[in-house]
């Protein structure tokens, strides 16, 4: 029986209790928002690793930095639907928007440096429903995981030649995109380039079955192969001016999405290991660009090609690398909306 | 004083308990799934935007609740300064409870992320996409939400100090179980 009023000794007890769990308290958020694990991989350290030292590219993303807006229109011709109940793979014509890029950290890279060249494509149904997605030309991805990718980014921008080395050690993996990148052609336009979803993701179609899938847009221009040393002579934009008078001249512009079925037993957390060639391939669909637009006013800028905003009907298999896009796409978005000073529009040229 | 007129209702009462883990685990899953980028990132998020909204609906209840039936005085012999710690706090943390929910909702609206909650639940874009917006939306429900992981430390720690220092009978206002005597512990 306590006396109302008067501390009895055993709330001294109780003080150091309240102050325990407080702590605990406190002491298990600053777990969970890491800051007691510096060796977690962040969205943070995985941009960290990104920029370029000295030289942030304030205002704009921070990977596939330099990049032109396109809008057209997603043809779906009816044969997804076996795949998946998307709403998307519906016969039909959808409004499409998105963004050729160069895999690079600098907005103002010379093409002829950038060896990897990708497409961010956003396509949307008539109720709204939303679809992105990311792509780039190689075959496969660089490495197995997003750890590493960090460890690439970090050994590639170290001096010591030994680096790379050990992270190709390490890697084995890399061996075969740096045998791509050594030996793939190169060509004169982002009109001839194929670009590869690569990441597996799962189809459900509309009896519930789940199919793994990877999807590639398969250019329907003839890919005229030249060297690096021609295409740089060409100009430090010559792929942004190219498309556009393209476009302009020749009009719209297509590729045939391809998706490729895993069969049971197919690995899909690897994107840097291919399915077999013999794997079953369901064409669903054309994109058709018919309109380029430089970034800096146009309709992509404003856009994170984050590859998991995904209609009903597309989840993510158990391939990590969306997962880890998805989180550094968003910090990288927070940090360039928030420069956008840095990197101002125009405001004449909204359409 | 009797007690059983000084208690929350019984929906008050269950609805503070379950929004009270809710928050906690919004508060946990937020500056989680920010500070990942493993594959749990995915579903922390769709769980973080779900629990979300679900808990702006509980909060609009919740204050209903509390315009319509009100709340149990406080003792006499609190300290006035006491007093008003309790209700600025508590007027604090409702607050918390109806913006961050809406600044999150916005931060997602201002940058053109399409809302889509647990089941392929569509919230419609209520803003358009502006990077000043976006800016100013993310940095308050960042900021406030360490705020408000405060706010509820304190709010614990005041709960606690009810319950088990001043044992004056306010933590069994809002207690599910019943706390015998306005002056002794619950045995």
């Amino acid at each position: 029986m306590n006396l109302p009023g008067k501390l009895p000794r055993s709330s001294l007890g109780s003080l150091v209790l309240i102050a325990a769990i407080l702590s605990g308290g406190a002491a298990a958020f600053a777990y969970t928002a890491g800051w007691l694990s510096p060796g977690r991989l962040t969205p943070e350290r995985m941009i960290e690793a990104l920029t370029p030292a000295g030289s942030v590219p304030l205002g704009h993303r921070r990977n596939h930095a330099k990049g032109i807006c396109f809008t057209g229109t997603f043809e779906a011709n009816g044969r997804g639907v076996e795949l998946s109940r998307a709403k998307v793979f519906v016969q039909g014509r959808y409004p499409a928007l998105g963004r050729f890029n160069l895999g690079t950290t600098n907005p103002n890279a010379v093409d002829a440096s950038a060896r990897v060249r990708g497409l961010g494509l956003q396509i949307t149904t008539a109720d709204g429903e939303i679809w992105r997605m990311a792509m780039i030309n190689p075959p496969f991805f660089a490495v197995s995981t997003p750890q590493a990718f960090h460890d690439l980014l970090i050994a590639s921008g170290k001096k010591d030649p030994d680096a790379m080395k050990a992270f190709t050690q390490a890697n084995p993996e890399f061996g075969h995109f740096a045998a791509w990148a050594k030996t793939a052609p190169w060509t004169g336009s982002y009109a001839e380039e194929p670009y590869n979803g690569l990441n597996s993701f799962l189809f459900t179609d509309a009896k519930g079955g789940d199919h793994a899938v990877r999807w590639s847009l398969l250019p329907a221009a003839q890919p005229v192969s030249i060297s690096q040393a021609e295409l740089e002579k060409r100009g430090p934009d010559y792929l942004e001016q190219e498309i556009a008078e393209r476009v302009r001249t020749a009009g719209p512009l297509r590729w045939t999405m391809v998706t490729t079925v895993a069969d049971p037993g197919d690995q899909t957390e690897d994107p840097s290991k291919a399915w077999p060639e013999t794997r079953r391939k369901v064409e669903v669909g054309t994109l058709v660009v018919q309109r380029i637009e430089p970034e800096r006013d146009g309709p992509c800028r404003d856009i994170n090609f984050d590859p998991t905003v995904l209609p009903q009907g597309i989840r993510v298999s158990d391939d990590p690398f969306p997962a880890a896009r998805s989180s550094v796409y968003r910090k990288s978005y927070d940090l360039r909306a928030a420069e956008a000073k840095d990197y101002p529009r125009t405001g004449a040229a909204k359409p | 004083m009797t007690n059983a007129p000084h208690r929350f209702t019984l929906v008050q009462r269950l609805l503070h308990w379950l929004m009270a883990a809710c928050i906690l685990a919004m508060l946990f899953i937020g500056v989680g799934m920010v500070s990942t980028v493993a594959p749990k990132y995915l579903p922390l998020i769709l769980i973080h935007k779900t629990l979300g909204v679900t808990l702006l609906g509980l909060v609009l209840i919740r204050v209903a609740l509390r315009l319509y039936y009100g709340a149990p005085p406080l003792p006499d012999d609190l300290p006035s300064v006491m007093k008003f710690g309790a209700r600025l706090s508590h007027q604090l943390l409702y607050g918390f409870m109806i913006i961050m929910p809406l600044l999150g909702l916005g931060m997602l609206w201002a940058a053109s992320y399409p809302v889509v909650l647990y089941g392929g639940i569509r919230i419609p874009a209520l803003l358009p996409q502006s990077d000043g917006v976006h800016t100013l939306l993310w940095n308050a429900h960042v900021y406030l939400g360490f705020a408000f992981f405060a706010l509820v430390l304190l709010h614990l720690a005041a709960g606690l100090f009810h319950a088990l220092v001043r044992r004056d009978g306010v933590f069994g206002t809002i207690s599910l179980v019943r706390v015998r005597n306005g002056t002794t512990a619950a045995k």
